[in-house]
């Protein structure tokens, strides 16, 4: 039973990967833009230009093309980048952890701001601070990730200097890693001066990707803790003499994260989306920033390589995302 | 001797004005069941919820107070008053299937007031909460106390409710409507349940109903609330006998005997309500509460 829905899961990550890659195969090959004319200097002789077509397999039909990249694919070759010359795949492993790092500290960041403003404003709830933080929520909401962006660089890069507008790490330093994920191994190697200059360096671009997350997990999971706190065993449990605070905690915060989970699930796919642009704001050394340099070069099997990654992404984030509302629902565990 | 539960004038409003507690005055002496008997939105749950300082937001106490072994629970700031009602009073709720949480086990959210409000050690809440199990006729403390609420049935939950509520010993348990939904079958147990232990342990009970044929088998006093006003209040065995107000007399003649459940619910007489609702209107006219307590507790 278990096995079998399993089973059916893979299967539909699979059909959906498969999906995401026709689909992107396609539009760029059919958006105009010839990557190999990017490549040449003007001038360039026609019999030049036909050798490199036919060099990059572009010469043959759309359909060929794509059973010659998915046969590659599945043999780990992702072809090779038209404008850096380099395995697709190196490139893109090279430059996932980046942006892992950086979607991964704003989502910490969104959950430390979402949730205690969620707990603050459910146990204040007609208050005027609930109010004010319907207020906060609502700025954030309606402010793209971008714009805060601007605002943060602006603020803290600008008017009260603090923290780094540019890059990932400081230039200067000697780096001591052996692999790309330089925040978690600084911390890991107990190399804190290295982990003050990466976080510097990742708190803008960070928190721009987190507000509007930070005031959807705010409102929602206020929303529902507000509703859970209607329910009879949180009545009793208030009858029993526990704290506004400590009932909110004890019993309503599990059953209210639940609704919120699914939600936060399907916006931290759009924050990942975002990191595209904040990279390239920031110019933080990600994917996302490698992707829109792949764009404007049309470098065909690079975007590929680079969507594929996204999209594998983002079917896994689905799939945490439902084992963990198995996790936090017995009724689901044990049925 | 100070009663247990002493409610004097209340007087309860919501965010429209409209009243829900028109000056109800009971007291709950010590080891006694009183009955709240009325038609369903009558206010009883609201009497019950407002002694328990749970009211929701959108109701607020206008006038009267409210003595818990005569602590004035509107005189205490909200911290006390949680404090106050936690240790003397329980609650044995409505409707069992939504009265455990969905996601806790069924042990600790036996055990948690005991250990985390009274401060009692943990195996010697674990150890009560196991007699009590036993008093409520569960053989398998065990598995019950391990299980999800989900995991047991409707009347099983009930008896651990009832269970929760008799172990930290309180002074006074609001039971509000405890047997109504559940099965027929198994709310004969559950009530026969609740006298048993009330009788055992000494509790005082408010026993909030709208079934004349339990205020028969279970309570020593009776009131009888109607629109948010007590019409009657009376020794349970003098009111069955000799009813003095024709409301009671109509709610008397609607109800089917207890012991037959077939008898057809007969509409209480109109010139009997509408006497009623003559009543209310001339005191709502007349009813002014005082301006010094625009905020109660809840
Ligand atoms: N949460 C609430 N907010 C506002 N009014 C309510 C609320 N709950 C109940 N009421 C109203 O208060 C009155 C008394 O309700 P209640 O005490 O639940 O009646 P009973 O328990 O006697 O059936 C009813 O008129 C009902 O409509
Ligand atoms: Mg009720």
């Amino acid at each position: 039973m278990i096995l079998q829905r399993f089973l059916v899961r893979l299967l539909t990550m699979a059909v959906t990967l498969l999906g995401v890659s026709v689909v992107v195969f396609v539009i760029i090959r059919v958006a105009p833009g010839d990557p190999i004319a990017m490549m040449l200097p003007p001038g360039a002789s026609q019999a030049d230009i036909d050798r490199l077509r036919a060099l990059y397999g572009l010469d043959r039909s759309i359909v060929e093309q794509y059973f010659i990249w998915l046969s590659g694919v599945l043999q780990g070759n992702f072809g090779t980048s038209i404008s850096l010359r380099q395995d697709v795949m190196s490139l893109v492993l090279n430059r996932l952890p980046a942006t892992l790092e950086l979607a991964t500290v704003a989502l910490l960041i969104a959950l430390l701001i979402g949730m205690p403003l969620a707990i603050l404003g459910a146990r204040e709830q007609g208050t005027a601070v609930e109010a004010g933080i319907d207020v906060a929520n609502g700025a954030a909401l309606s402010i793209p990730d971008f714009l805060w962006g601007l605002a943060l660089i602006l603020l803290f890069g600008v008017l009260w200097p603090v923290f780094e507008i540019s890059g990932r790490v400081s230039p200067r330093l000697e780096l001591p890693f052996v692999t790309q994920f330089y925040l978690f191994e600084s911390i890991l190697r107990l190399r804190l001066d290295l982990t003050k200059d990466l976080i510097s360096h990742m708190f803008m671009p960070a928190l721009a990707l987190a507000l509007p997350l930070a005031a959807i997990i705010s409102q929602l999971l206020k929303l529902s803790l507000k509703e859970v706190m209607t329910l009879d065993y949180v009545t009793l449990a208030r009858v029993k003499g526990f704290s506004e605070t400590s009932v909110i905690l004890r019993e309503a915060l599990k059953n209210a994260a639940l609704p919120t989970l699914t939600l936060v699930g399907v916006q931290f796919t759009f924050l990942i989306g975002g990191t595209v642009i904040i990279e390239r704001l920031f110019s933080y050394e990600g994917l996302g920033n490698m992707a829109i340099d792949a764009v404007i070069n049309r470098d065909l099997p690079l975007i590929q390589g680079i969507v594929l990654v996204f999209a594998l992404i983002f079917v896994l984030i689905n799939l945490a995302v439902d084992m963990m509302y198995a996790l936090l629902n017995p009724r689901l565990r044990h049925g | 001797m100070t009663a247990c539960l002493d409610i004097s004038n209340l007087s309860a409003t919501l965010s429209n004005g409209q009243r829900v507690l028109r000056s109800v005055s009971l007291s709950v002496e010590p080891g006694e069941v009183r009955a709240l008997v009325g038609e369903s939105g009558a206010g009883k749950s609201m009497i019950g919820k407002a002694v328990l300082g749970v009211l929701p937001p959108s109701v607020k106490i206008v006038e009267g107070s409210i003595r818990l072994e005569g602590a004035d629970l509107g005189a205490l700031s909200a911290k006390e008053r949680r404090r106050v009602i936690g240790a003397k009073t329980a609650l044995i709720p409505q409707d069992p299937l939504t009265a455990l949480n969905p996601s806790r086990r069924v042990g600790p959210q036996m055990t948690d007031r005991l250990v985390h409000i009274l401060g009692w050690a943990a195996d010697r809440a674990d150890k009560r909460v196991r007699q009590l199990l036993d008093e409520v006729h569960i053989r398998e403390p065990d598995r019950v106390m391990r299980a999800y609420p989900h995991e047991l049935s409707g009347g099983m939950r009930q008896r651990v409710l009832i269970a929760a509520a008799f172990a930290a010993e309180p002074r006074l348990i609001v039971a509000d409507e405890p047997t109504t939904a559940l099965d027929v079958t198994v709310q004969k147990q559950i009530l026969r349940l609740i006298a048993q232990l009330q009788k055992e342990h000494g509790t005082a009970i408010l026993f909030v109903t709208h079934d004349l044929g339990v205020v028969a088998k279970i309570s020593q006093k009776v009131t009888v609330l109607y629109a948010g006003k007590v019409v009657e209040e009376a020794d349970t065995a003098a009111l069955f006998a000799d009813p003095q107000h024709a409301y009671t007399r109509a709610l008397m003649a609607a109800t089917p005997k207890y012991t037959d459940p077939l008898a057809s619910l007969m509409p209480v007489d109109e010139a009997v309500l509408a006497g009623l609702a003559a009543e209310i209107a001339i005191a709502d006219h007349d009813w002014r509460p005082s301006l010094d307590r625009k905020s109660g507790h809840g």
